[in-house]
């Protein structure tokens, strides 16, 4: 059916194209003789085709711009004919003969204009004429393009200021007067077209009548270009008259169409002045009329027209721009009461870009709009809608954007407010925002207060928040937004110590609300904060004013240990172990015995009765080993206890290859090779040979239990320590002893029981291709290297 | 065979002129024969002069009893087809009887002739106007001929001229009241009006002003009335809704109306009517009207053109 009925049209568009055609011929013929009546006869003929009821306006347009056309050739033969003498009254006169009113009223605009044109009367008188008869057009769709014929016809024939038709006096008004008239007319005609027709192509109607509202907003325009419309006479009669018919019309699509439209045409500076007019029409307009965009439009424009000069800023302040769109926001909101929330929002989002806009210094407007807002939503609980979320997103992420500095939106004190309307989940993402901006910036966080009022703002990160179900997070957003929220700790920075010490242990305080699962985050990236604190501490070794309540490193180590403990809740002990590890080396920095040995203790404790895994274990006595050889701080005995400890748990651990490995690592806690009193050749050869005894047990083992000895790579690895210490200088390890540990490897690589291991034949290889170079090299290692024998 | 067709030839040939004949305007006539002719144009009051020529065919002469010009205004009803009225006779006597051997002309002049009526064609009836020259003759039929010509009678502009206003209505349907600048026209005036919308029920598709001629002639019981559309001039495109109010302005010009005549001779009267006709959606023509014939309008002939930008419009909406 439907079909159908497009198939039709198109067939009656044509038909009545080939119509039009055709008269226009004979209408041709007729002005190429000079023939005047036929002329009118056929023109009239022709222009009976726009009586059609059966378009669409889309389809009517077309025949409308080919009338159009041929209507231009006949303009150009009245002219000609008023040159040569016809009176243009008679033809005026003449064309209203024509029985049909539609081809009438095209003939009169068409004669109309050329009779303004030959100045015989005035323009204003003419056009009054010619608006006025046009209302014997009442179908919407001919009269609104009747109507935007003699819009097009006389809009460069307007009694405007400068203008040639300008009369004796204050003709301008006249020319505003014709156009308002028009308009009201067409915005009639526009809004009664909804009404006509069965009620069940509503939706069709709607669409073809915002197909229309070009013709309907082009008078708005062609008002705007009037030379002497003035702001005085815009404020005194443009605006009334036109806001009056928006208002009137009661019609949604063409309040929200026209007063865009309003917003769109007319200069920045009219508005500004006019605010107060504009805006008291907004509460009036229907309540489906989608004000927010409306409103948000003027804002975005006057935000722009802040924005493109300093000069124009005074004005705005003189009009108190401000607090007349914040009241009119009020009005429209409580005018409205079943608003959405979504339009709250926007509506304040959008003035509160305006604020920010026209006065960026002034922070307590932007707190006034948060505060209003604020207000409005109080009562509604959490916001459930997504797209109102989202928009409470960017009205927060506006000061942000504006000032590019979180200390500046710290200080609206209605900021935080707004955010408890978020639900948890936009909340979230609010404090990732938040956080972005300062990482962006790079913005540093400096007293304590601040990190305060920050933390309030991303509490959402820190903490569960109350009635949050857990299970639904995903893990990978989790550790992301927990990873930033650990960044965000590295921000928060004061030179002076004090101060930084207070962040500290605020970030603590809130940190440690966070529970086990984000622990494990946070408490790194404060640990790593404080270590920061301490080595620059450490620059100035004594405390200048000796006072007990300033901070020193010991105090900051012995938060440092509350702290790490604070992970015993999770728990994780490998993550502990680590940043005990991290501290004591620290400490061991500031030449802090007891507190690194304290350090130390606790890390062996934690091995000792939460690490089970062997795995686990293998990486952490690694840890251990390689954090211990870098400590100089302890005396002998200590060390020794230390260090006596470490060899054990490597003897200990499950796999006979990890112990080799850690056995063999354990040697390096006996040769530190800057410090003189650590260099213990002998219980290095110690370390090795016993390393050698777990490998060949290893080998042993392997052989039992599945028939061949494995690999011989442990060797080489053996080997390759061996030739370290040797070039080192450990009088402990001579020649032969390599040599023998060569031949021990060569043996054991052609014994039958051996499996092939490519990996290990390569690496024993390049090792011996090792001592081949450094026997090349000459000199003093070269020497050394000598008796070696591949 | 010349000499046969010479027997039945009239004798002579007559033919008559008016004085002024090069200067008097001529105007379209209509005959019997649905010719149309050009004949002068005359007026009440004017002295119609002139000459009759008389010119035997052949040179031969010929006997008369007499020759007369008659001037009359007649009135014939169709009905009764072959009866003229004639509301007007003068005769002026122009030769004694005799013999005619050559063409003669003869002077004619009635002065300041009383036509108080206009010509008129109508449907029923027509009032003409018509110089007649007959020559009498013994035994044979007299020599007939006859000159029409049009009377048209220029009546100064009423004293008292209303406008027409009122306001009308289907019930529950459509409540308009109209306003018409004045009830009394000149045939080149125009009727400037405006319809205003009260009440608006029914789909109406459009609005058209219809001029309607009727033509009474007879008495009493013989009275025959033919209504006749002159004019269908659309005023309106499309349904109205309340408080809209539209234009009228109808040029009258273009029409071939005639004043309004009452009871001419007690033999006929023509009276115009303004009718508003709404077509509504499923094209019924709706009359609006309290009679289905209008608005009773007179017309008359004015003298003088008219301004045309005479409308304005003082209706607020």
């Amino acid at each position: 059916m439907i079909s159908d009925g497009v198939e039709d049209e198109e067939k009656w568009l044509t038909a009545g194209i080939a119509g039009l055609q055709q008269n226009a011929f004979y209408m041709h013929r007729a002005l190429d003789s000079n023939n005047l009546r036929d002329a009118l006869k056929y023109s009239a003929q022709m222009l009976s085709e726009l009586r059609t009821s059966r378009l669409s306006p889309h389809k009517y347009y077309e025949l409308y711009m080919r009338s159009f056309d041929e209507l231009r050739k006949l303009e150009m033969f009245f002219k000609e004919e008023a040159r040569r003498g016809c009176s243009i009254i008679d033809l005026y006169e003449l064309v209203q003969h024509a029985g049909n009113i539609l081809p009438r009223l095209y003939l009169l605009c068409t004669v109309g204009s050329v009779y303004i044109k030959s100045k015989e009367a005035p323009a204003k008188d003419v056009l009054k004429d010619l608006v006025e008869m046009c209302r014997g057009i009442q179908h919407p769709v001919r009269g609104l393009f009747l109507r935007s014929y003699l819009s097009q016809v006389s809009r460069d024939k307007l009694p405007d200021i400068g203008s040639e038709y300008e009369g004796d006096a204050d003709t301008v008004t006249d020319a505003v007067e014709f156009v308002l008239q028009n308009f009201t007319e067409m915005n009639k005609l526009w809004v009664r077209m909804q009404h006509q027709g069965p009620a069940r192509e509503k939706e069709k109607r709607e669409k073809e009548r915002s197909e229309l509202r070009d013709l309907v907003g082009k008078n708005l325009h062609v008002l705007s270009q009037i030379e002497g419309v003035d702001l005085d006479m815009y404020k005194d009669t443009v605006l009334p008259r036109v806001l009056e018919q928006v208002v009137n019309c009661k019609d949604e699509l063409a309040q929200h169409y026209l007063m865009d439209c309003i917003i769109q045409v007319f200069p920045d500076e009219y508005h500004l002045q006019t605010l107060d007019v504009l805006l008291s029409a907004c509460p009036q307009l229907q309540p489906s009329v989608d004000i927010k965009t409306v409103l948000s439009q003027l804002m975005e424009r006057l935000s722009n027209y802040a924005a493109s000069s300093a000069e124009v800023l005074p004005e705005f302040l003189q009009v108190e721009a401000f607090s007349k769109l914040s009241n009119a926001i009020g009005k429209v909101i409580e005018a409205h009461v079943d608003m959405p929330t979504i339009g709250v929002v926007t509506l304040y989002s959008s003035l509160l870009t305006f604020t920010l806009h026209v006065h960026p210094d002034r922070l307590d407007y932007a707190d006034q709009v948060l505060g209003a807002c604020v207000k409005k939503l109080s009562g509604k609980g959490k916001i459930e809608d997504s797209k109102a979320t989202k928009q409470i997103v960017a009205l927060l992420s506006a000061p942000l954007e504006k000032y590019n500095d979180i200390v500046t939106a710290l200080k609206l004190s209605n900021y935080p407010r707004v955010m408890e309307y978020l639900d948890t989940e936009t909340n979230k993402v609010m404090a990732t925002v938040i956080i972005q901006s300062i990482m962006k910036n790079k913005t540093c966080i400096e007293t304590e207060d601040k990190v305060e009022a920050l933390f309030e703002l991303v509490k959402g990160l820190i903490k569960d928040l109350e009635g949050n179900l857990q299970d639904e997070i995903d893990e990978d957003d989790f550790k992301e937004e927990q990873n930033s929220f650990a960044r965000l700790i590295q921000m928060l920075y004061n030179e002076d110590p004090e101060e930084m010490f207070k962040i500290i242990c605020t970030v603590r305080k809130h940190i440690l609300t966070g529970g086990p699962k984000r622990l494990p985050f946070t408490i790194p990236s404060l640990i790593f904060s404080c270590l920061k604190l301490v080595r620059q501490l450490q620059g100035q070794d004594e405390n200048p004013f000796g006072d007990e309540t300033s901070t020193t490193p010991k105090k900051i180590f012995q938060l440092l240990n509350q702290t790490i403990e604070a992970l015993s809740s999770v728990p994780a002990p490998e993550l502990s172990l680590r940043l005990y590890l991290q501290c004591a080396e620290a400490a061991n920095d500031c030449d802090l015995e007891p507190v690194a040995y304290e350090f130390f203790t606790q890390a062996y404790i934690l091995y000792e009765e939460e690490i089970s895994d062997s795995k686990a274990q293998v990486t952490a006595i690694h840890l251990i080993i390689g954090t211990l050889q870098r400590m100089h701080v302890f005396g002998v005995e200590n060390r020794d206890t230390l260090t006596h400890k470490a060899t054990g748990y490597s003897a200990k651990l499950l796999k006979k290859s990890d112990q080799c490995r850690a056995v063999y690592a354990c040697s390096n806690l006996f040769w530190v090779d800057d410090q003189e009193n650590m260099k213990d050749g002998e219980r290095v050869l110690l370390c090795l040979k016993r390393a050698l005894r777990i490998a060949n047990a290893a080998q042993q083992m392997a052989n039992a239990a599945r028939g061949n000895t494995g690999s011989v790579t442990l060797f080489v690895e053996i080997l390759n320590k061996y030739l370290y210490f040797f070039e080192k200088g450990n009088p402990q390890i001579t020649v032969s002893t390599i040599q023998g540990l060569i031949e021990l490897i060569t043996t054991e690589m052609h014994s039958d029981t051996t499996t092939p291991d490519p990996a290990a034949d390569a690496f024993f290889a390049s090792t011996l291709r090792y001592i081949q170079f450094q026997k090349q090299k000459g000199g003093a290692v070269g020497e050394k290297y000598e008796p070696i024998k591949v | 065979m010349d000499f046969l067709v010479g027997a039945f030839k009239p004798p002579c040939n007559v033919s008559i002129s008016f004085a002024d004949a090069r200067t008097r305007k001529q105007v379209p006539l209509k005959k019997d024969n649905g010719q149309t002719i050009m004949v002068p144009l005359f007026q009440s009051q004017e002295n119609i002069i002139g000459e009759v020529l008389i010119e035997p065919t052949q040179g031969k002469k010929f006997e008369h009893n007499g020759v007369k010009i008659e001037l009359l205004g007649q009135i014939e009803l169709y009905f009764d087809r072959g009866n003229f009225y004639d509301f007007t006779s003068l005769v002026r006597e122009l030769d004694v009887p005799g013999e005619l051997y050559e063409r003669k002309t003869y002077q004619f002049e009635f002065s300041t002739v009383e036509m108080p009526h206009e010509s008129y064609n109508g449907i029923n009836v027509r009032l003409r106007y018509i110089l007649k020259v007959t020559i009498g003759r013994n035994y044979i039929s007299n020599i007939v001929e006859c000159q029409d010509f049009v009377v048209r009678n220029y009546t100064p502009p009423p004293s008292i001229n209303n406008s027409i206003k009122m306001e009308v209505g289907i019930e529950d349907c459509l409540h308009i009241e109209f306003e018409y600048g004045k009830s009394k026209y000149h045939l080149k005036d125009v009727i400037i009006g405006k319809i205003y919308f009260l009440l608006v029920r029914i789909k109406i598709k459009n609005m058209e002003l219809e001029i309607r001629r009727r033509e009474s002639t007879g008495l009493g019981p013989n009275t025959y009335v033919e209504t006749e559309t002159l004019a269908k001039f659309e005023l309106m495109d499309g349904a109205p809704v309340r408080g809209e109010s539209i234009p009228v302005r109808l040029f009258l010009s273009p029409y071939e109306l005639t004043p309004t005549y009452r009871n001419i001779n007690n033999k006929f009267s023509v009276k115009y009517y303004l009718n508003l006709v709404f077509v509504d959606e499923e094209d019924r023509r709706q009359h609006t009207m309290a009679s289905s014939s209008g608005i009773l309008v007179w017309f008359f002939s004015g003298v003088g053109g008219f301004i045309f930008m005479s409308y304005s419009c003082d209706l607020q909406f």
